[in-house]
């Protein structure tokens, strides 16, 4: 009989060359996501860099004052004398997703209650994916949406072209509306149930448990998710920009045509040429919502400090 | 009596809400729906678009949109997980691991239009990849990775301890139970988020704008060398995907059906994130229910 050699012979031998593969192995598992990390940090060193190293050439190299950047009411770069008034952008960006937070933070919330205190099974398996969905639902659909339902839908009922900061409000409103609802449900989740029992044991209706126990309780969460909305709704280019008209201008009226930094960065960026002060000056709109990113990520991570404490 | 009385009131002001919510996001689906699948057909699925006349397709943007998902995937998935494993299991509390969790979420509230800024400047002029389905791939990268980082981070946490520990009792090394150990537990979840993740990667424009362009060349699709330049495979080629096509017809559009087809293109769209959606969870079941002995 040829029995085939067995590995007990051959694994004492073997244990030596063994650790060392294990060590070997280590060490390159290590290596790669040390690797990773690092190239994560590298990356958003180099955003900041890179767009910091552009947007700032106009103040430095042309001698753009940053005063006219931000309280400039007049944008004509091409223009002679050249105006760079970024007022009209930031105020734009500004009204449409302050605007749009204060139409979607209470339907948020109300959303949130609903899945957590009044029928939480009903929540669950249908209201919970429908707001997923939502938010997984592509920007530039919204802004068909918009463009094909809500303009044409304020047109007929307000004065003006129906374009403008109201209808994209509504259309930023209904893409943050997932994001606020979402960490507000979280919030109500994890409140202690004790809080919410002692209350109604002391014969509270549950509309008093709610406004008095529930949303004083968790409201630094309810303003994270209010915040992360609105930094969202800044950010957001194409939805917006398909349907606020983009006249460089501060309106007059909610149905007046406007625009927002995303927007005219989106418009201009591709009809100028690298390396022109037009062109520098639209980095400088970037270096803006760069820095409003910065701004956002602070003020939730104060936020989040309170719901710890 | 009255605090009874608030109480109904608010609570059927709460329930209109609930039911205001699923009514627009029927009232969303059922419009593009209906306006779009009338739209839909073979022809519109695989025919060229036209520029200045009726009857144009969305054939190369819907290949293109497929193409930088995989691409895109490709590059995110690995770098993710390297980055999720270090942070859940390599990470000591300290400092440095509280900064890279901020790198993480900065960069993942970074607006996306910021990300194809930085694409346009540092991938397409510095590296010279020009606007190339590879740019565009890279660009999502920068924005996708955060999600998959954190994805990963949570689905290795989420995973007994126990087997950890059996893994590490066995002698294995640290590593070796991480991939052979906890990664299989922690798939179903990880797979099932970076369908997600895949999902928002579909519908992405803003970052794709100044990075995989606003353009595809004349594609031949009976050539798949992936080295020849009108070949669909090239990655070095720009790409216009689905995304950036209902933009872009909804702002320069000229051909005379231009409202038609992006209704069709945004059908197009939805239905594939609903796909990605309902594919992601039952697809995660699945494999749930195949690498571990739960029913």
């Amino acid at each position: 009989m040829n029995l085939p050699a067995t590995d007990i012979r051959t694994a004492p031998a073997e244990k030596a060359p063994k650790r060392q593969r294990h060590i070997a192995e280590e060490f390159r598992g290590k290596f790669y996501v040390y690797f990773c990390v690092l190239l994560m940090i590298v990356i958003i060193f180099s955003i900041v860099y890179f767009i910091a190293s552009r947007g700032l050439a106009p103040f430095i190299a042309n001698g753009v004052s940053v005063k006219e950047m931000l309280f400039g009411l007049k944008w004509n770069p091409e223009g002679d004398p050249a105006a760079f008034g970024a007022l009209p952008f930031l105020f734009g960006s500004f009204a449409t997703s302050l605007l749009a937070a204060v139409i979607a933070a209470p339907l948020g919330f109300c959303a949130s209650v609903f899945m957590t205190e009044i029928m939480p099974k009903f929540g669950k398996t249908l209201l919970q994916p429908a707001i997923e969905l939502l938010a997984g639902i592509p920007s530039v659909v919204y802004g068909f949406v918009g463009l094909s339902v809500i303009v044409p839908f304020l047109r007929d009922t307000f004065p003006g072209q129906g374009i403008g900061i109201l209808a994209g409000a509504l259309v930023l409103s209904v893409m943050i509306l997932p994001t606020i609802t979402t960490i507000a449900t979280d919030a109500l989740r994890s409140l202690p149930s004790g809080l919410k029992e002692g209350s109604y044991a002391l014969g509270a209706t549950r509309w008093q448990t709610i406004s008095r126990i529930i949303l004083p309780t968790t409201l630094p969460s309810l303003l994270t998710g209010v915040v992360l909305g609105i930094a969202r709704a800044f950010g957001e280019a194409l939805a917006v920009q398909m349907v606020i008209g983009n006249a460089p201008h501060i309106p007059h009226s909610l149905f007046e045509s406007a625009t927002t930094l995303t927007s005219i960065i989106t418009l201009e960026m591709g009809n100028t040429t690298s390396g022109s002060l037009h062109n520098n000056a639209l980095w400088s709109l970037a270096l803006i919502l760069l820095l409003m990113t910065f701004v956002f990520v602070f003020v939730v991570r104060v936020l989040e400090r309170r719901v710890k404490r | 009596m009255r605090a009874k009385t608030v109480d109904r009131i608010a609570t059927s002001v709460i329930i209109g809400v609930a039911v205001l919510i699923m009514a627009v996001l029927a009232a969303l689906l059922g419009f593009l729906l209906v306006r779009g699948v009338r739209h839909i057909d073979f022809h519109f699925l695989t025919s060229f678009p036209q520029a200045i006349k009726t009857g144009g397709g969305i054939g190369p943007q819907l290949f293109n949109s497929l193409f930088l998902l995989v691409l895109t995937m490709i590059i995110t998935i690995p770098l993710g997980l390297g980055a999720g494993i270090y942070m859940s299991e390599y990470a000591k509390q300290n400092r440095l691991t509280d900064f890279i969790r901020l790198v993480v979420e900065v960069l993942s509230s970074f607006p996306s239009i910021v990300v194809g800024l930085f694409g346009l400047l540092v991938i397409v002029n510095t590296f010279n990849l020009g606007y190339s389905l590879l740019s565009g791939a890279l660009a999502l990268t920068v924005f996708n990775l955060p999600m998959m980082v954190r994805l990963t981070e949570q689905s290795l946490r989420a995973v007994p301890r126990e087997q950890k520990e059996a893994g590490l009792a066995l002698g294995m090394s640290k590593w070796k139970t991480i991939t052979s150990v906890m990664l299989p537990v922690a798939l179903p979840s990880i797979v099932t988020g970076s369908i997600l993740a895949a999902g928002r990667v579909f519908g992405e424009a803003a970052a794709l704008l100044f990075t995989a362009g606003m353009s595809s060349p004349r594609l031949d699709f009976t050539d798949w060398n992936p080295l020849h330049p009108t070949s669909p495979l090239n990655p070095l080629r720009p790409a216009e995907t689905l995304a950036v096509h209902i933009w872009k017809i909804n702002s320069e559009g000229l051909a005379p059906d231009a409202p038609e087809i992006a209704a069709g293109a945004s059908a197009v769209l939805v239905i594939m994130v609903l796909l990605f959606n309902l594919g992601a969870r039952w697809f995660g079941r699945v494999l749930y229910r195949k690498l571990t002995a739960s029913k």
